[in-house]
């Protein structure tokens, strides 16, 4: 059986096609995937993203707790609800996953994590509270929407409460505020200024249908994947995963190394020390085609990596893809079914607030 | 719902087949496929007169989900692709069984087009095995 987010009925009704996303039945697109990326980068919006796991952090100790389980410095949030983004590792530095934190207060925390590895991060969170004064509790009773565009801003401010819509008046971008049991943070995941919603599952239905009917164009996972890709934004389990650290992963502006001693701090040393690091960067391909995960990559003859996430950009209209590699040259190429294709490679975004980047 | 046209025939692995003048064949992919393909973003397209088996790899339909291998449905040489795809791939998805054709076969043996499914047993074959 799979899983239904409180906005499995509107799909249906959408016509969305889903598919089995994690053991989630998740819309892939309404119609059209390129249509729906384009809303994104011209207009606006709305994903549901229910399926990704909402954990409270709470207790005394919490700020100490993840101060140990993140890679991030959970004290540089100085904002009253300000997020953090942030690796979780093991002890061998390998990344268990990536996240978001909310900081309400010293002793409160959200966290969102991805789906496909819940299970996994919470045993592994329940298993590092050992001595901390704290509690890691999932909170499935949340839905979680995602409104991103250039007009999402605007256009969902008119389906707020007068309340929520003074709370959220002067947010910054990368901070979030509870108003009226809902928390709504300037968050997201598609190189658009936009909200992340998490709201009691049984409001969502009814807001869902107000950001509609507000012009507010149903996205499915489909097109949420082209936008975080031209974002240059990793997705966990294709661009990251446990058999690599933050630093093979594009993320060390993520990583707070100096007088830390997070969970996997002194491996990471450990391989800054040693070097010969592979880097995770972009490639561009100007020429017809696609490049896939697992595509590989080559300077010259010899192979140095390969593709980790790669798709047709529609806002460029060509392809790009995010690889790691062990090396770069003027003259990189992917092999295609057997035909070598010359691509550039640069450090992404490849795209920013609807514009190419370079 | 996809459309499955009474005077084509069709192959399991989702191509139409429509017979021209003199055992040309022209092939293309069908509604049902281009639906779960997604938006189609790039058309590898075979080179002209190119001598293939039947079930060989013609050519390639890149959608937004998938590179997916088109195979030729009988044996034969490819007499005409179609280039406007080059441009306009997305016609694979609006106009699956006509302006997005995507080749055309000189078959070798005539009467190897009636061995095809006919689009009852296409059909079928698509809710038999999308259940």
């Amino acid at each position: 059986m799979t899983k239904k987010t409180p906005l499995y009925d509107a799909h249906v009704l959408a016509q969305a096609r889903l598919v089995d996303f994690g053991g989630w039945d998740m819309p892939v697109h309404y119609g059209s995937q390129i249509e729906e990326h384009h809303a994104v980068r011209k207009d606006a919006g709305v994903f549901d993203v229910s399926h990704m796991t909402v954990i409270e952090v709470t207790g005394q100790d919490a700020t100490d707790y993840l101060d140990r389980l993140l890679a991030n410095d959970i004290r540089k949030a100085k904002l009253p609800g300000q997020a953090i983004y942030s690796a979780m590792l093991n002890e061998d530095g390998g990344i268990l996953d990536d996240l978001i934190v909310y900081s309400n207060n010293p002793d409160s925390f959200l966290l969102v994590v991805n789906c496909a590895t819940r299970e996994k991060d919470l045993a592994w969170m329940q298993q590092q509270i050992r001595s901390f004064t704290c509690e890691v509790t999932e909170r499935p009773d949340y839905a979680i929407l995602a409104i991103q565009g250039p007009k999402s801003i605007e256009k969902t401010r008119g389906e707020l409460s007068i309340a929520q819509r003074e709370a959220t008046a002067r947010l910054r971008i990368f901070q979030g505020v509870w108003t009226e049991g809902w928390f709504i943070a300037r968050t997201g995941y598609t190189g658009e200024f936009g909200f992340e919603i998490i709201l009691p599952e049984e409001d969502a239905p009814g807001f869902w249908d107000r950001l509609v009917a507000a012009g507010i164009r149903p996205v499915g996972l489909g097109a949420r994947d082209t936008l975080r890709l031209e974002a240059g934004m990793n997705l966990y389990g294709s661009d990251m995963d446990e058999s690599v650290s933050p630093m093979e992963s594009n993320m060390m502006s993520t990583v707070v190394l100096p007088d830390r001693d997070f969970i996997g701090a002194a491996a990471l040393r450990a391989q800054l020390e040693k070097g010969k690091l592979r880097k995770l960067l972009g490639l561009v391909m100007r020429s017809k085609g696609v490049l896939r995960p697992h595509y590989p990559v080559f300077c010259d003859a010899e192979k140095v990596g390969e593709i980790t996430s790669g798709a047709f950009s529609p806002t460029l209209q060509h392809s790009v893809a995010l690889a790691r590699v062990l090396r770069t040259s003027d003259s990189m190429t992917v092999d295609i079914r057997g035909k070598m294709h010359p691509v550039e490679w640069m450090m992404p975004p490849f795209v920013r607030r609807g514009k190419r980047v370079q | 719902m996809a459309i499955f046209p009474e005077e084509l025939r069709y192959t399991e692995t989702h191509e139409w087949v429509r017979t021209e003048a003199e055992g040309i064949l022209v092939v293309g992919i069908s509604d049902h496929a281009q639906e779960s393909l997604g938006d189609v973003v790039y058309v590898e397209l075979p080179e002209m007169d190119t001598e293939v088996e039947a079930g060989a790899e013609v050519a390639v339909v890149e959608s937004v989900k998938a590179a997916s291998d088109i195979y030729a449905p009988v044996a034969g040489k490819v007499v005409a692709v179609n280039s406007r795809l080059e441009d306009a791939p997305e016609t694979v998805n609006n106009a699956p069984y006509n302006d997005g054709w995507i080749f055309k076969l000189q078959a070798i043996q005539a009467g190897d087009f009636d061995g095809l499914l006919s689009a009852a047993e296409y059909q079928a074959f698509c809710e038999a095995t999308t259940q």
